[in-house]
């Protein structure tokens, strides 16, 4: 990992920062996870607490963003430090946002709850979050062993989130199309679904600033985007039906 | 680590204690001394004498120490003391980790490393254990406001996992703590699987079950007297109780897959000879929807860490649904290959139909529990909706992937990536 500098203290507020990381990370695995738990099983007391939840996201990563400041002005750090340290605060950034969108499925609960969906969407939903919530775990595994050579997985997985989504954007445009009282819930989920494909988007990132932390080089320049719900165009209505 | 201050301590005592059980003896010699003293010789030696002698009964090992020393001297041959923490770790069933004041990992066992994939010596346990109670109670640990504590940690993938978890310090003073990891998965998952299995059994249950139903009601009422009626009507309601019986065996099986612990390292799968008597054993149903399996196989023995009955079930539901899903192509394919990719390195077991292939929009759903493309086709071919869900967990466990190719019209592709590990 890191090598040993002259000053301890040094090596103490670099392992903060990134014990800090791994604590707003677990956090917002945890939210996310809830998040979706609440909308899944219609629990709205799980999804008030979610809500609540993300204070602790914020404050974390106004504390990591002082504290990098402080190290940047203090002890002037070069080469891997200085990126460790720029790393940190982009993927607090990053993790602070997946909050925010754990937060966002939590507040659409209220919304969902009345009229019940099909249950094959809210499987849709909860395996779209699945892929995503392992992104995000493995991601941060990675910031742990910071084993980078092992980081392709999160390019296909990114792949799959994607083509997951389309399929979830699809089904929800049938059930919109089939009953125009399924719009508003049906709306609401497909928030959802945005929302937790954006989780895995910011993963991404995260890993993308974790490969520059520990080689110092940008990830390969990326292949174009999976995700083709613009280019989902459902036919008109059936006359049949 | 010998602590040197606790050394001197107990020798201290020990000195202590040698002075007590002399005691007697002690005030005798002074009483000798002093009566010396008094009948006169003037002397400054009197005093040293006393000191000396005092010093000698300190020292003097008593029968009892002499015993208690050579008892402690047979344990030690024995091992106790040369029995390395590596080998206790070793033989200790449940993850185990040991780690120092700064929560860095010193010593994981087997099990950990099986449990917990990427832990490393050096590696901080805080990055790893993320969630929020684990964070509490390594923070409690190390800054020693507890001694030790006990927490319940769920991990909820790859596959979800309940621990009760354990955290004290090891010994006195060696700035050492270990952490204790009890699998309590099985005892959480009956509570859950009986709420899941009525969430999932009840709606897929109901379908045949109203058939079943109806079809009791017309023969009990107007077709009471029509025999070609009643023939057809029987065999329908038979189809219907195979179908939930079906539904049942799978959903049990699903259940109890989750249920199992992680896979124990160790065991090989020769999966040449699996893939071969997966093929044997689907020769009728191939034969009866008029398919021919064609196999392309690498040379030399393949085998890959794993469960040799569970991966037999993944290629037995993979090349079931290419028989029934795609019985237009005429052919199954099996090939088993080395992976190409660099950085994985594996086996690639592909089964390949020429079927009527799979749309895009529902390649990315297709492993999920009753998500089916085609309901009646599911239904006429006797699909459940869960044999993908089955191989998709089975896979998770091995640390294996399916990767899932197809066009519409020109069949479907379903690779299954062993890691080689």
């Amino acid at each position: 990992m890191q090598s040993v500098h002259i000053v301890s203290a040094y090596d103490e507020e670099l392992k903060f920062l990134s014990k800090r990381i791994a604590a707003m990370g677990g956090h917002a695995e945890r939210m996310v996870e809830q998040a979706v738990a609440a909308l899944v099983n219609a629990d709205p007391g799980l999804a008030q607490k979610v809500i609540q939840d993300d204070l602790v996201l914020d404050e974390g990563q106004r504390e990591i963003d002082d504290k990098a400041i402080v190290i940047i002005a203090r002890r002037q750090p070069m080469a891997t430090d200085l990126r460790e340290i720029v790393g940190a605060i982009r993927i607090s950034a990053d993790i602070e946002r997946v909050g925010d969108l754990g937060k966002n499925v939590a507040k659409r609960v209220a919304a969902v709850i009345d009229g019940r969906q099909p249950s094959s969407l809210f499987r849709g939903l909860k395996a779209l979050a699945d892929l995503a919530l392992t992104q995000l775990k493995e991601v941060l595994d990675v910031y742990a062993s910071r084993s980078v050579e092992k980081i392709g997985f999160v390019r296909d997985r990114d792949d799959q989130i994607d083509a997951m989504y389309t399929s979830l954007f699809r089904e929800l445009l049938t059930y919109m199309m089939e009953d125009p009282r399924n719009i508003t819930p049906c709306t609401h989920l497909l928030f959802c679904a945005k929302n937790i494909e954006r989780i895995g988007d910011h993963a991404t990132n995260i890993a993308e600033t974790i490969y520059y932390i520990v080689t110092g080089d940008q990830m390969p320049a990326e292949r174009p985007k999976g995700d083709k719900t613009d280019q989902v165009v459902l036919p008109g209505p059936l006359s049949a039906g | 680590m010998v602590d040197k201050g606790a050394d001197q301590k107990g020798a201290t005592q020990a000195a202590i204690a040698r002075l007590r059980r002399s005691r007697w003896l002690l005030a005798a010699a002074l009483v000798a001394v002093l009566g010396v003293y008094g009948f006169g010789g003037l002397s400054i030696f009197v005093p040293l004498l006393a000191v000396a002698l005092l010093v000698a009964a300190a020292m003097l090992p008593t029968a009892a120490e002499r015993q208690s020393a050579g008892g402690t001297a047979a344990i030690e041959v024995g091992g106790l003391q040369r029995l390395s923490g590596e080998y206790l770790a070793a033989a200790v069933a449940d993850p185990l980790i040991i780690f120092d004041r700064t929560a860095t990992i010193v010593h994981a066992n087997a099990a950990a490393f099986a449990a917990f994939g990427g832990l490393a010596p050096g590696m901080s346990l805080l990055l790893k254990f993320r969630a929020p109670e684990m964070q509490a109670l390594l923070d409690g640990i190390v800054s020693g406001t507890m001694a030790s504590d006990v927490v319940d940690y769920t991990e909820k993938l790859p596959v979800e996992r309940t621990y009760r978890v354990s955290a004290s310090s090891v010994g006195h003073g060696t700035d050492l703590y270990v952490l204790v990891f009890k699998d309590q998965s099985e005892a959480r998952r009956i509570d859950r699987m009986r709420a899941d299995f009525i969430a999932n059994a009840s709606h897929e249950l109901r379908t045949p079950l109203a058939s079943i139903a109806g079809f009791i009601e017309t023969l009990r009422g107007p077709a009471r007297n029509d025999a070609a009626a009643r023939d057809q009507f029987l065999q329908i309601m038979q189809n219907q109780t195979g179908r939930m019986a079906r539904l049942i065996d799978d959903l049990l099986s699903l259940s109890r897959l989750e249920m199992k612990p992680y896979l124990q390292p160790g065991t090989e799968v020769d999966l040449r000879q699996t893939i071969d008597s997966v093929i044997d054993s689907l020769a009728p149903l191939a034969n009866e929807n008029g398919i021919a399996i064609e196999r392309d196989f690498i040379d030399g023995p393949i085998s890959v860490p794993g469960d040799r009955d569970e991966l037999f079930q993944v290629f037995e539901n993979l090349l079931e649904n290419a028989c029934k899903y795609g019985q237009s192509g005429g052919r199954v394919t099996v090939s088993i290959a080395h992976a190409e990719d660099g950085q994985d390195p594996g086996v690639d077991v592909t089964i390949r139909d020429y079927g009527p292939g799979i749309a895009e929009e529902h390649i990315p759903r297709i492993t999920e529990r009753f998500y089916r493309v085609d309901v009646e086709n599911s239904r006429t071919q006797k699909g459940t909706g869960l044999g993908l869900s089955i191989v998709k967990h089975i896979l998770t466990r091995h640390n294996a992937r399916l990767s899932i190719k197809s066009e519409v019209g020109k069949g479907a592709a379903f690779t299954v990536h062993l890691p080689a590990q």
